[in-house]
């Protein structure tokens, strides 16, 4: 089974996974993936994917084998798609991260080895979705009906999408916060709340009140043309610990990171602050993923 | 304007004004094409008040391959013509599925790099690329 897009996803499949990911984390569960071998094909830079998916794939007794672009034969030219055939046979199962769109699903429609999508450029990144919808879970007891706050880029960051759709799915309510230019697509939001009747409200100030879950991104400064414009955003969207005041006493905050300067670095010590759980969740949701690819 | 008859080919009318050459690159014929092919463009229609003309000797399309047509001109109407005589006429229709055909509004997407298009149609008549998910209009795929 492929693991490409959180669209290709029922719910039930996704609470399987979560439940899965559970059991692993808390050792009620022995994975039946012993003696398998996972490739990790990352054509771009990756520190948790690949070290999560690395650390789920020991944990769940394989091995694995890394593919490093830039000691490999693309060097020399070698296609995205001979590259992903060859080491079909390698292994049993393929995770793989790609600039270009629409990369894992290629590779799943030329391989019939299961390919998991570790991100392909601005598209989809699954995995991350799982690992978000498992922290929300695990920190609040539900998703339903939580006010779920995605702050920050909501046009480029491919994990908001992803999300937004999949809290759309368990009936979360949606507040969209980002500076003007940096919107979810408005094309985007309507699908959602069509095919969710999705509550999604749309704000342009930073406001969290009423969130139950802040989920925030990083504001890419080289998207603007004018470096001063860049610098006044990204700083009135910086969440710094006064802003927390206001915000429920059981608010939790999450990051799929690496963050660089959009939370004030006091933040991190609070109990609000959950994304270095969040990021270590990662490998349970993985090895639950794993299992779904290798045995369903 | 005079424009002799084919004895074998096809013939597409009603085509939208101004979108004969779009026709003309989806049905993949270029300068060099060995037959004749005579383009007319902004004529006179009673019901389209101008549309245009495409008459292909030599080249019978096949109805999934007029669909196409139907992302640029909707209501086109493909005639086949054998002896020269119309053996079969009929109008385009969305089709569900584009494959191998068109190109994704998305320069990042991995058809960009060569692969083969493909795009599902959605329940609001917007297609999606099988590969990138990014959705477009029908007219931007071609």
């Amino acid at each position: 089974m492929d693991v490409i897009s959180i669209r290709d996803m029922e719910k039930k499949d996704i609470e399987e996974i979560l439940d899965s990911a559970e059991a692993y984390a808390a050792g009620k569960k022995k994975s039946p993936l012993s003696g398998k071998v996972l490739a990790t094909l990352f054509f771009e830079a990756s520190t948790r994917t690949k070290l999560s998916f690395q650390s789920a794939a020991l944990r769940s007794g394989m091995e694995y084998i890394d593919f490093l672009p830039e000691t490999s034969s693309l060097k020399k030219g070698e296609s995205f798609e001979d590259t992903v055939k060859t080491v079909e046979g390698y292994a049993d199962a393929l995770v793989i991260r790609h600039p270009k769109e629409g990369s894992a699903r290629l590779a799943a429609d030329i391989l019939g080895k299961p390919v998991i999508n570790g991100g392909d450029g601005g598209n989809q990144h699954p995995t991350q979705t799982l690992i978000d919808l498992y922290s929300i879970r695990k920190s609040k007891g539900r998703i339903k009906g939580l006010n779920v706050t995605l702050f920050g880029d909501l046009k480029h960051a491919r994990t908001m999408r992803s999300l937004a759709y999949a809290l759309g799915m368990f009936e979360a309510k949606v507040t969209l916060v980002s500076p003007v230019g940096l919107e979810m697509d408005p094309l985007y939001v309507k699908e959602l709340e069509d095919r969710f009747s999705l509550q999604v409200h749309v704000k342009t100030e930073p406001e969290f009140s009423e969130a139950d879950v802040l989920y925030v991104c990083r504001i890419q400064q080289e998207r603007f043309a004018d470096p001063m414009e860049a610098k006044r955003v990204t700083e009135r969207f910086r969440i710094k610990k006064d802003d927390l005041k206001g915000a429920k006493d059981d608010l939790v905050i999450l990051h799929p990171l690496p963050k660089i300067n959009e939370i004030e670095g006091a933040i991190d010590g609070m109990k609000q602050a959950r994304y270095f759980e969040q990021a270590h969740n990662g490998v349970p949701v993985r090895q639950a993923v794993l299992e779904y690819a290798l045995h369903k | 304007m005079q424009v002799d008859k084919i004895e074998m080919g096809t013939v597409i009318d009603h085509i939208r004004a101004g979108k004969a050459a779009k026709v003309m690159k989806i049905l993949e014929i270029g300068e060099n094409y060995p037959h004749r092919v005579a383009i007319l463009i902004n004529v006179p229609s009673k019901m389209m008040k101008t549309k245009d003309i495409v008459k292909i000797e030599g080249k019978v399309v096949s109805e999934e391959h007029a669909n196409i047509i139907a992302l640029v001109s909707p209501g086109a109407s493909i005639n086949i013509i054998r002896n020269s005589a119309i053996e079969k006429k009929f109008t385009v229709a969305l089709p569900k599925e584009v494959s191998g055909l068109g190109r994704c509004a998305n320069p990042n997407c991995i058809t960009a790099e060569g692969a083969k298009t493909k795009f599902r149609m959605e329940g609001d008549g917007r297609y999606r690329c099988h590969f990138c998910e990014r959705r477009s209009g029908a007219e931007e795929l071609v």
